[in-house]
């Protein structure tokens, strides 16, 4: 092979290394949202849909019981009051239940919260069906005030036999930082 | 693999190289830029070495004496990283530079400019993050790992310096990994086609892959992590629509071939130590080529075993779980490949045999460890224990160190012209090889009975295995200089080396004299 000959494969053959390198800088990024498709198909990470399911007729299978139970929890930095008003329920699949949150603000000054939800095992995400929640949207509360917010829920009848029990628990972020106009507005009325 | 090289005596009369300090900064020569990157790659090992000196010193008894949890966090972290990508990576890379174009009949790498660069960038990337130590609050203290949230919501101010080395790290990589590859595919003399090649290229070559393949991702997620700490995205962070754990599953698809880089070179060595030291042929040349292939593509299947614990449903755990175990398979197609080599072979014992050999004996304990870590239930106990530690540090220390020790005794003579000295090696062998059993091996025990890794303390119950480890690793550490004395003087004067000082070996590199003259090859040798 003569030199330049030999110069333009070895120009090749970077040319192609260089693009793999860039293809797969890219997908680890691509990664993001995969995990996400991936999560939202399979149930995979407890995540629950973050939007409200109609509340159809569904019905009710009262051969079977379920055992859901409430985790309320503080992120770092927000020293709110937050937990649920019962710990427990038991519910048939396809019975539509309400339970409510109990949030409050302690400090001096006016903040806003969002709670992120999880679900355990991460299998039951799928079946929990959030008609409304409070998780949906940011919560914003004056200084000193309280709120009971709702959750209205039921369990797909399809749930498999072997979930007898499931957590759902929530983590209270401190979003007063990133508050959207809507909630400030919220905030501002409520003064 | 016979070899006939024509007419290698025209080569000695031009070999006239730059001397001085431009020498090294400004050097395009595979063989400097080796030796750059082995010297390199020693010094990160004692700087490592140092650190977990520290570590062992802090267990040597339950409670805290010596140093800070904040500060024993860093070194563990330090450690760790300066170990991966400072001594066992470079060396390999070096070893690469050195031995590819020998071995393959080519004049040098394939782009020597660039192989300049992607030594010289190196010692930045290190600066930077050996520096981050000495700033207020620390270098990194969230472990080699660095998972989210601990290196992005709870991490110290350095962590920008953290991901910045990163990057340089990963560049060099890439571009070593570039130019191997360019190398071996474009630079082979006439006749070495593909299944000619000693397994030690090929392994690279397959590692090169790996590295092109995963490193790019580190990159991502390093940046990931800088953003989410300094730039407000929450890739990783709940509160914003992110997910911690997703941290996980990206590191982990780095991580998990990343260990195999680690690995595959250390095979190809100890496939040419061996069959060199029992005069026989390697048994099952063709199957330790499609083993080796296949453990890298099944790398890519397994990184969840690192994340049993994280709450996965049951079906991902069994398929990792399985994937996991059938890795062992194509290993020990590679184990009994070297044993079946030693069967009735004419066996010597000589420093790179007993590395060779002890790596066989040891790697495998390693393995095996591996497999009871992969048995998901029983993973729910060991993980995040010192079973883990020890499991790692035998693939890893007993594995991929001695086969770099192991290279460095076989082809010594060949750098530098000189044998070593026999007396010292063997002594370097066996305090290594009793040392490091005392310091890795109690690691199981206290693994088991539920010693939590990376803490400072611990409950009184572990005292006296960890000061048992503790004592290996002084050991082990003392014995590390035994052989940077040998390696001063053996490039410094010596027993004057054959060109093919060990008799059973075989390959091009020992065709060249020894000191391996400045260019080789430059008209490519006939291989038949
Ligand atoms: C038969 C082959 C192997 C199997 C089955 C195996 C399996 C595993 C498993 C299941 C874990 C996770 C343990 C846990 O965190 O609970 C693990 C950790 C680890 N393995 Fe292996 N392994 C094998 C070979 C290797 C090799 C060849 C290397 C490197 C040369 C390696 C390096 C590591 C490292 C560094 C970790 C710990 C990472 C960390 O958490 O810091 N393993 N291994
Ligand atoms: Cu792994």
């Amino acid at each position: 092979m003569s030199d330049s000959q030999q110069r333009a494969n070895n120009a090749t053959i970077v040319k192609r290394l260089l693009l793999t390198v860039a293809g797969m800088f890219a997908f680890g990024f691509a990664l993001v949202p995969l995990y996400d498709v991936f999560c939202e198909v399979t149930g995979f990470n407890g995540r629950t849909k973050n939007e409200a399911v109609a509340a159809v007729h569904q019905e009710v299978d009262t051969s079977r019981t379920v055992t859901v139970q409430f985790i309320t929890r503080n992120a770092k930095g927000i020293p709110w009051k937050f937990e649920p008003s019962v710990k427990q329920v038991k519910v048939h699949p396809g019975e539509v239940r309400v339970v409510n949150f109990l949030a409050g603000n302690p400090t001096g000054g006016d903040m806003v919260a969002q709670a992120i939800p999880s679900v355990a095992p991460a299998e039951a995400s799928l079946y929990l069906n959030k008609v409304e929640c409070f998780c949906f949207n940011q919560q914003p509360l004056a200084a000193g005030d309280d709120t009971e917010m709702p959750m209205q829920f039921y369990l797909d009848p399809e749930i498999p036999a072997h979930i007898t029990t499931l957590t759902l628990s929530y983590t209270l972020y401190d979003m007063t930082a990133d508050a959207t106009a809507e909630t400030l507005a919220q905030l501002q009325s409520s003064e | 693999m016979s070899t006939v090289v024509d007419d290698i005596h025209h080569e000695e009369h031009h070999d006239h190289k730059p001397s001085g300090i431009t020498r090294w900064l400004f050097t395009t020569n595979h063989k400097d830029i080796g030796s750059l990157y082995l010297w390199f790659s020693l010094i990160m090992f004692f700087i490592g070495g140092a650190m977990a000196m520290v570590i062992r010193a802090e267990l040597f008894q339950p409670g805290l004496q010596l140093v800070e949890p904040n500060f024993f966090n860093q070194m563990t972290t330090v450690h760790g990283l300066i170990m991966v990508f400072g001594a066992v990576m470079p060396a390999f890379t070096g070893l690469a530079n050195w031995m590819i174009p020998m071995m393959i009949g080519a004049p040098d790498m394939a782009l020597p400019r660039m192989n300049n660069w992607s030594f010289w960038i190196l010692p930045f990337g290190f600066a930077i993050l050996l520096s981050s130590l000495f700033l207020e609050g620390g270098g990194p203290n969230f472990g080699w790992t660095f998972y989210a949230p601990l290196s992005t919501t709870y991490s110290n101010d350095s962590t920008a310096l953290f991901v910045f080395s990163m990057h340089i790290l990963g560049i060099s990589s890439i571009m070593g990994a570039i130019n191997v590859i360019v190398t071996i595919m474009n630079m082979r003399a006439p006749g070495m086609n593909y299944m000619k090649m000693p397994l030690f290229v090929w392994t690279w070559l397959i590692t090169a892959f790996l590295l092109i393949a995963v490193m790019p991702v580190l990159a991502g997620a390093v940046t990931m992590v800088l953003t989410d700490k300094y730039f407000g995205t929450s890739f990783f962070d709940a509160a914003g629509g992110g997910d911690p754990v997703m941290f996980q599953h990206i590191f982990w698809f780095f991580g998990h071939p990343e260990v195999y880089i680690m690995i595959l070179p250390s095979f190809g060595i100890i496939s040419a130590i061996i069959p060199a030291f029992t005069r026989k042929r390697l048994f099952g040349y063709a199957s330790m080529v499609y083993a080796t292939a296949s453990i890298a593509i099944l790398s890519f299947l397994v990184w969840a075993h690192h994340m049993f614990t994280t709450g996965m449903p049951v079906f991902a755990e069994l398929f990792f779980m399985y994937c996991t175990m059938l890795i062992a398979v194509p290993t020990g197609v590679k184990v009994f490949n070297w044993v079946a080599t030693m069967w009735r072979g004419a066996m010597t014992f000589e420093t790179p045999m007993l590395f060779a050999l002890a790596f066989v004996i040891l790697f495998t304990i390693g393995g095996f460890s591996g497999l009871m870590l992969a048995i998901t239930p029983v993973d729910f106990q060991y993980h995040d224990t010192y079973f883990v530690v020890a499991h790692f540090h035998y693939v890893l220390v007993t594995g991929a160190v001695f086969s770099i020790m192991a290279a460095a005794y076989y082809w010594l003579p060949k750098w530098t012209g000189h044998m070593y000295d026999e007396t010292l090696a063997k002594l370097h062998f066996w305090t290594s090889l009793i040392s490091v059993n005392v310091l890795f091996f109690p690691m199981h025990f206290a693994g088991l009975a539920g010693m939590p890794r990376r803490i400072p303390d611990y409950s009184v119950q572990f005292a006296d295995v960890n000061q048992i480890t503790s004592i290996g690793g002084f050991a082990f550490g003392l014995s590390q200089l035994i052989f940077l004395w040998l390696a001063i003087k053996c490039v410094r004067g010596g027993e004057k080396a054959a060109a093919k000082p060990w008799e059973g070996a075989e390959g091009l590199e020992w065709t060249v004299p020894s000191p391996a003259p400045y260019h080789t090859f430059e008209k490519p040798p006939k291989v038949e």
